[in-house]
């Protein structure tokens, strides 16, 4: 991602702000994993994990590592009271019938409309969307978490995706090192700031007409 | 009434695999892929697969092993990413590649096990996913028709057997195996286990029998997972079962 892990951690603590007590809660893979991290311990969650787990857990202790228990990226979790195993078609059915509340992604680019492209860089990388188009059409509420510019400096929050969609005006919510966004009816309106960004560092590096809250706000 | 026993031996499942069939393989980034079978095919030099599967694993994992060997010719995926061989061959044009949503694959293959043509759904419209797919209206809302996904041979994995073939599966590496099981013109079921008929709850098998064709006893998982490779050595590269 190139960005430092504290930045990262920042981010990741932000997202978890958005999580309620009694939500179901589908984390990607990157910076949305560490999300899990900032989950404040007396909230009842339940974690989804489009390989067939609803209650996962935490990382096991070295040593105590099962192959056959994972989340959707391959690594060794564990589980909840209360969790339940099942196969991918239900895995799915869950997130197809919205009755995922939050879900939080990575993106390559998100336009102002709230389009969201993170699964193809044609003629480069062709990875697939995985269960990308699904969580993003389908979960309540869907937050991006992503560098606020490319490698080279450019937005990565633009007028039009360049890059194929993963969804048409899916994203609700945006939070980069930068800034927190909001989505509302085909605006992109700038709701925090980060510490120590300015509100103008950050239209000055968005592609998208942004819309200043009136109730901006500085995240620590 | 006479048992029935679908136990053979690995070596006689050789005779269900053949070059260019339509191959299903049950998994998910390799969890709960049949380790043995794969390793049969690529020891029997099957070529030219047509593989149905959720991903293709990592390079030396599960169905990316058959993709690292070459044996594919086409491929239907939700992600590859996470096997660099199968994008090289794709970017080649050796590879034939379809993406399909995940969900919308799993459904596809359950479609084809519950006897049904396909189904409606409404995930990617918007998306290059719509392309050349036919779409209907129902109760206002548009869909498109994605057709029902069998294969000529499906393999997969599970924790235990009865000889009947009734399947019981493992956490999370249940994942598509149970959809897999039952799409399959033969369906070979490898078990970490064959129990006495009788022995498995009927409230907790999750594969009815009647979809297996055959089981084998499994070898076991003979790769090491991408975290047991970082806590080894701090690198993932390169490490191959074969």
């Amino acid at each position: 991602m190139g960005l430092g892990i504290e930045t990262r951690h920042r981010i990741a603590r932000r997202a978890a702000l958005e999580i309620k007590d009694g939500m179901t809660v589908n984390l990607g893979i990157g910076i949305p994993t560490l999300v899990a991290d900032y989950i404040p311990k007396e909230l009842h969650i339940m974690l989804h994990t489009e390989n067939g787990i609803l209650g996962m857990g935490g990382s096991p202790l070295e040593g105590e590592e099962d192959g056959n228990l994972s989340n959707a990226g391959g690594y060794p979790v564990t589980i909840q009271p209360g969790a339940s195993y099942f196969d991918s078609a239900t895995a799915f059915g869950i997130i197809r019938k919205g009755l995922l509340d939050v879900t939080i992604l990575g993106a390559l680019e998100v336009s102002e409309r709230g389009d969201i492209a993170n699964w193809i860089v044609p003629g480069k990388r062709v990875p697939g969307m995985g269960g990308a188009i699904d969580l993003a059409q389908k979960a309540k509420k869907v937050i991006i978490l992503m560098n606020h510019t490319d490698k080279y400096g450019n937005p990565k929050i633009v007028k039009d995706c360049s890059l194929p969609l993963t969804v048409k005006e899916g994203a609700h919510m945006i939070i980069t090192e930068r800034a927190v966004f909001q989505c509302e009816k085909g605006k992109l309106v700038l709701k925090e700031i980060m510490n120590p960004y300015t509100i103008n560092e950050v239209i000055e590096t968005t592609g998208a007409a942004v819309v200043v809250d009136e109730k901006v706000s500085v995240f620590q | 009434m006479a048992q029935v026993n679908k136990q053979i031996s690995l070596e006689s499942a050789s005779q269900y695999f053949f070059d260019g069939m339509s191959l299903m393989v049950g998994g998910f980034g390799g969890v709960g892929a049949p380790p043995s079978l794969i390793n049969l095919i690529l020891d029997k030099n099957i070529q030219d697969i047509f593989l149905i599967s959720n991903d293709t694993g990592f390079p030396w994992i599960g169905p990316g092993k058959l993709i690292t060997e070459k044996r594919v010719k086409k491929l239907i995926a939700s992600h590859i990413g996470s096997n660099p061989e199968a994008g090289e061959q794709m970017q080649e044009g050796t590879l034939d590649v379809e993406f399909v949503p995940q969900g919308t694959l799993a459904e596809k293959i359950r479609a084809g096990g519950m006897g049904l043509g396909g189904i409606l759904v409404d995930v990617g419209l918007g998306t290059v996913v719509e392309a050349n797919k036919e779409k209907v209206q129902v109760n206002h809302k548009e869909y498109m028709i994605e057709t029902a996904l069998t294969a000529d041979v499906s393999i997969v994995y599970a924790k235990k057997a009865d000889p009947y073939g009734n399947l019981i599966y493992d956490k999370s590496a249940r994942n598509t195996n149970p959809l897999v099981a039952t799409a399959g013109q033969i369906t070979i079921a490898e078990v970490e286990e064959i129990v006495p008929i009788g022995s498995l709850n009927p409230e907790e098998i999750i594969t009815p029998g009647v979809y297996v064709d055959y089981i084998i006893q499994s070898k076991g998982v003979d790769w090491k997972w991408v975290w047991e490779l970082k806590q080894g050595t701090g690198s993932q590269e390169g490490q191959r079962s074969k």
